[in-house]
């Protein structure tokens, strides 16, 4: 496995938050009802969104690495989901402020979207612990695709059954904020919602370089340390070692 | 499906001979229900809280069974022998299902009239709670034996297990309490929604079903 670390992303990503943190403050107008605050949306549903499409992105990473067996697809999948629950963690962090902002309250269980993201967030929240508690590494890495496989089958259901749990009693209290979006409101939500997905991207794949970067050191130093089995396993590993590895 | 059928008799035979699981269940049940009872200082239940105590009540003596269901295959070398034999990992998960769907059945059987005692509950919902319970029992057996075999090769699998389970678990909590509430409610049952809730219920049950049916096999390689 080696990935490298991204060189235009970066920038890119800069370069579309920022335009998109521009347009929400001088482009979009102040929604009508809850004035200022509201612009907190830019900013949380793009996260929201990203998150959970990084645990479904996890999903089909865990459905190759249990097809083809190759552990990059494993790492993959571990650093979808590391990301997105970082951005989770966000996400309940900028939903709590809107709540506090708009109806009072931190934490609104009326609403379905915050609970079932919370439900969401919880679960993938075990992975963790699940996958230090095992030991062997193939195993430990096919156990943890079974469940990243069996928490993105999850993520839909999940939001089904909270949904109907409160449209039988509530009305959508929110239906405004997606319902009611005006031309220039739209605009800025798609550039902020790029700019968010560029991010999760370039973290992502940071964090991939970081990883192989630190398996190779690994090797390398064993290298050092003049363990022949070591530099003799490293020649048979599974993926060839490639030239931009060495920059 | 010989397979199939010998593990889960193996399993029944096993249980009956040791009464491992269902009579603890059962005891639990009854002292939660007791607990709930000084907890909640309440002598009758009826609607939303009849329908979450009785359901928490199952959902947590359901966790005993799932972590035990898979121990004697670990400790005894039934996983070795079931790799060894020609069994694929569809037979076992299906034969685990089923027994864990059969351990909470009788868990109820036993649980519920004592809830109806205990609290004086309206019988007149009680057959149509039935139907509830044997979906969400599904539910909680399909999921139940995906992670108890996740849980049981890792090395905190009695924490794991509750751990991964409860989360898993609130849709199923939501759609068998949000069916079960009317069933139980003051003055007789009624049916609101009843069939909203029995579908969301069978549409879980399917999808863990078929979840669990396609990676099974990746937990049983080594």
């Amino acid at each position: 496995m080696s990935f490298n670390a991204p060189r235009i992303l970066p920038a890119l990503t800069v370069l579309t938050l920022t335009a998109g943190f521009a347009l929400v403050f001088f482009f979009a107008p102040n929604d009508a009802d809850q004035g200022f605050i509201q612009k907190i949306f830019y900013l949380h549903v793009p996260i929201a969104i990203c998150a959970l499409v990084g645990f479904i992105v996890a999903a089909f990473q865990a459905i190759m690495h249990l097809r083809t067996g190759e552990s990059s697809w494993d790492v993959r999948s571990y650093v979808s989901i590391h990301i997105s629950v970082i951005f989770g963690v966000a996400v309940l962090i900028t939903g709590s402020i809107w709540a506090r902002a708009s109806w009072g309250k931190w934490f609104v269980w009326d609403e379905p979207t915050l609970v079932s993201f919370l439900i969401v967030f919880l679960l993938y929240c075990t992975y963790y612990p699940l996958r230090y508690a095992i030991e062997d590494r193939e195993r430990q890495a096919r156990y943890a695709s079974v469940f990243a496989v069996t928490a993105g089958a999850f993520v839909p259901l999940n939001f089904i059954a909270v949904r109907l749990a409160e449209s039988l009693v509530h009305p959508r209290v929110f239906a405004t904020a997606e319902g009611g979006l005006t031309p220039k409101m739209t605009v800025t939500f798609l550039v902020c919602l790029a700019g968010m997905a560029l991010l999760w991207l370039t973290l992502a794949r940071f964090e991939l370089a970081a990883k192989s970067t630190r398996a190779r050191l690994g090797r390398l130093r064993r290298a050092l340390e003049g363990d022949e089995v070591a530099v003799g396993a490293s020649r048979i590993a599974p993926v060839p070692r490639q030239a931009g590895e060495a920059g | 499906m010989t397979a199939f059928r010998a593990i889960l008799a193996k399993d029944l035979r096993t249980e009956l001979r040791t009464l491992e699981s269902v009579p603890a269940m059962a005891l639990f049940a009854a002292t939660t229900f007791v607990l709930f009872r000084f907890g909640l200082d309440r002598t009758t239940l009826e609607g939303g809280l009849a329908a979450g105590v009785l359901l928490a009540t199952v959902l947590f003596a359901a966790i005993l069974a799932i972590n035990r269901v898979f121990v004697a295959e670990r400790e005894q070398g039934g996983f070795d022998v079931i790799r060894l034999a020609p069994v694929d990992g569809a037979s076992l998960y299906a034969a685990k299902v089923c027994v864990l769907a059969i351990y909470l059945g009788a868990l109820e059987l036993i649980a519920v009239p004592v809830f109806a005692v205990l609290f004086a509950v309206e019988a007149g919902g009680l057959p149509a709670l039935a139907a509830v319970l044997v979906l969400a029992d599904i539910g909680l057996a399909a999921v139940g034996a995906l992670v108890s075999s996740i849980a049981v090769n890792s090395r905190a699998r009695d924490l794991i297990a509750p751990l991964l389970l409860l989360p898993l678990l609130v849709p199923v909590m939501i759609a068998a309490a949000g069916a079960a509430e009317p069933l139980l409610a003051a003055g007789g049952p009624s049916y609101a929604d009843f069939g909203q809730w029995m579908g969301i219920l069978a549409l879980y049950d399917l999808v863990f079903i078929a979840v669990g049916y396609a990676v099974y096999d990746f937990l049983l390689e080594d």
